[in-house]
């Protein structure tokens, strides 16, 4: 049980910065996931967390004390690799409990803590194997036992299942959380699966080019996107975005020449002003082409989901993703209305990309009105 | 790939045996020399069938040359330049490879440098070193202090005189290099978070996986070090250190003397038996050190 504190961190490698001035404060007990495109810092942050980076400026503390200079074993940390990283000609026993080993563990209670760890996460049976002879997802679970065994104040994961299958990946997830639960460490998971994100964040932290671009719940950051590559980032299909102006009378904006309404209470103090509009696919809406209020467009193509579909639709070349429920059909090249209903559209700053509505009180009421749904 | 071109398989199939048979035939020649008398031995053109006289020229060959001495001091030199071979070649990779020391690179090209300088080509400067170990070391004080030192080891005539100019390796050096390479940097992190220090992290995990490069390795360095001839001629000078290829000349027949080459060759088959030994033993490891990675 650890609190970190991140100030400030910088890093650089010769002239290229990777990281431009961090600040992040992770509670005792958090699940804190990193998320972000390959590049963009996040994995450098969590090696910086582990010490296995140096810090070219600023400070991490864990528990209050500055761990800048103390080495990896110093810090309290356990680490779960992408690769796994295990000792390929030790058993599964020993890839466990080397740490123990190391710190001079007696044999005894090395046993005895290697038996429990493997208990808990389910290696009993295969405690004599060799790595190689273990499948990725036993693998994954010697690795998580490694880190577990030494009882450590944070765990930190980076990108562990990124080397499974679909199909496993799902369930590691689960079965990650509940080791969370149960063991309540601190935990950074870093990742660029917005789903594994979503699912197993306590704490949601998006990360682009270096720079912490929204730190929330899961769902805030899908609901109020701080900016427009988080909106852009986060959902799948991602957020459907137009660029327009909002109009003088700041109760609409044009798109292909179509009055789309917006909140008057948004509009009203951003009138005049270049933004992008930004909506969810779950949140358009496709009708006949002509309804009133529609923007004409031309379906591009259907991806079939099984429980829905979502209906690529071209608007004077620009493309939208709609989310719709089975039902509906919709074929290849055919004329349709799109609705975009005005308590979903979501303003950005065409120029800093920045959210126009950091605290408007009626985009909350939306996100309240979705959740219940 | 499959093909089915039996006039190329037979052509295939000639040029292999031809190659056994350049490989070969220089055994049998030894073989079948060293079974025969000194009469047989002489005869032109040389007979390849084997005489009756092995047992008794192997018998010659071992007294004559004094063997048994010559053949424990080889093994002896043998072992040891090999295990130090192998101990300085895993410890300087692991200097290279997972230390970040902004020289780091000028030292492994300096090291991989010494391939082009073989001890033949060095030869006089080491035995004036070997004569005289602290020579430098007495310079260098003297130029800087004035003081003179008495500092006096002389490695001539010793087993470490034998092993220590022999033990510096450039190719063992970037064979372990390379094999460190291979190993993936989340195994020292992993070993780093586990609490390791770098000794342990070594000890613990570098050298039980290098198993293969390290056997590989030995064979290699166990053939070089017994094939050593000019060194351990120029360094010994008492018999009690003679190795056994030195040894071998005093069976090769001078200009004045009875051409017993059947004695020679009986001679040089005992001295060739312990490195066929253990290229036969670790050849499985040798093939597999040198051409893949376990992992």
């Amino acid at each position: 049980m650890a609190e970190i504190s991140i100030k400030d961190i910088r890093k650089s490698y010769g002239r290229t910065q990777i990281l431009h001035g961090v600040d992040l404060n992770f509670k005792s007990g958090e699940f804190v996931v990193i998320l972000g495109p390959s590049g963009c810092g996040k994995s450098t942050l969590l090696r910086m967390i582990a010490g296995l980076e140096e810090i070219s400026s600023g400070e991490i503390s864990i528990d209050g004390t500055v761990v800048n200079d103390l080495e990896p074993r110093d810090r309290g940390c356990s680490m779960v690799f992408q690769n796994y990283a295990l000792y390929p000609h030790m058993s599964v026993a020993a890839n466990i409990g080397y740490a123990l080993k190391v710190a001079g563990v007696p044999r005894a209670e090395r046993d005895r803590r290697i038996a429990e760890t493997a208990r808990i996460v389910g290696l009993e049976e295969l405690l004599d194997r060799k790595p190689a002879q273990l499948s990725g997802g036993q693998r994954q679970r010697v690795a998580m036992g490694r880190a577990i065994i030494r009882e450590p104040k944070v765990f930190l994961f980076d990108e562990p299942l990124s080397n499974l299958d679909a199909k496993l990946r799902v369930q590691m997830r689960v079965e990650i959380r509940r080791l969370h639960k149960r063991l309540s460490a601190t935990s950074v998971f870093v990742t660029h699966d917005q789903v594994e994100a979503m699912t197993l964040a306590d704490k949601l932290i998006v990360m682009n080019k270096g720079h912490v671009e929204q730190v929330g719940t899961p769902l805030e950051i899908y609901h109020r996107p701080r900016t427009r590559f988080v909106g852009s980032f986060i959902g799948s299909p991602a957020m459907n975005f137009f660029d327009s102006t909002v109009a003088p009378e700041g109760n609409f904006v044009l798109f292909d020449g179509i009055r789309v309404a917006i909140d008057p209470a948004l509009g009203r103090d951003n009138a005049g002003k270049p933004v992008a509009a930004g909506i969810r696919p779950e949140h358009c809406r496709l009708v006949s082409a002509g309804t009133a209020n529609s923007v004409p467009a031309i379906v591009d193509f259907v991806e079939e989901l099984g429980s829905g579909r979502i209906v690529h639709v071209e608007i004077d070349g620009q493309n939208f993703a709609v989310a719709m429920d089975e039902g509906q059909l919709f074929e290849a090249g055919s004329s349709v209305g799109l609705q975009l209903p005005a308590e979903h559209i979501q303003l950005f700053s065409l120029e800093t990309g920045l959210r126009l509505d950091d605290d408007v009180p009626a985009l909350k009421r939306t996100i309240k009105t979705t959740v219940a749904a | 790939m499959i093909e089915r071109t039996p006039i190329l398989n037979a052509v295939t199939y000639f040029i292999m045996f031809l190659g056994l048979l350049l490989i070969l035939g220089p055994f049998w020649m030894i073989f079948a020399a060293s079974t025969q008398s000194l009469a047989q031995v002489n005869t032109v053109p040389f007979n390849f069938m084997p005489g009756a006289d092995f047992l008794h020229n192997l018998q010659a060959a071992w007294q004559r040359a004094n063997l048994g001495p010559a053949l424990f001091n080889s093994f002896v030199t043998s072992v040891l330049v090999m295990t130090g071979k192998i101990v300085v070649a895993a410890l300087s990779a692991f200097a290279i490879v997972y230390f970040r020391s902004p020289l780091r690179h000028v030292f492994f090209w300096m090291v991989f440098l010494t391939l082009m300088l073989p001890l033949e080509v060095r030869v006089i400067p080491t035995y004036n070193i070997a004569a005289d170990v602290f020579a430098p070391v007495r310079w260098l004080i003297q130029t800087l202090t004035g003081i003179e030192l008495s500092l006096q080891w002389n490695l001539l005539n010793s087993y470490s005189g034998l092993v220590l100019p022999l033990i510096a390796t450039a190719t063992g050096t970037f064979l372990y290099r390379q094999f460190y390479m291979t190993l993936p940097d989340e195994l020292a992190e992993a070993a780093k978070m586990d609490g390791a220090r770098p000794w342990r992290f070594f000890i613990d995990i570098l050298l039980p996986l290098s198993r293969t490069n390290m056997l590989a390795l030995a064979t290699i360095m166990f053939v070089y070090a017994w094939n050593q001839y000019l060194w351990p001629k120029l360094m010994t000078t008492e018999a009690e250190y003679r190795t056994a290829m030195v040894a071998m000349r005093t069976l090769v027949p001078s200009v004045n003397s009875l051409p017993e080459w059947n004695i020679s060759m009986a001679g040089a088959l005992i001295i060739m038996l312990p490195p066929l030994i253990v290229v036969a033993v670790l050849q499985r490891w040798f093939v597999r050190g040198l051409v893949s990675t376990e992992k």
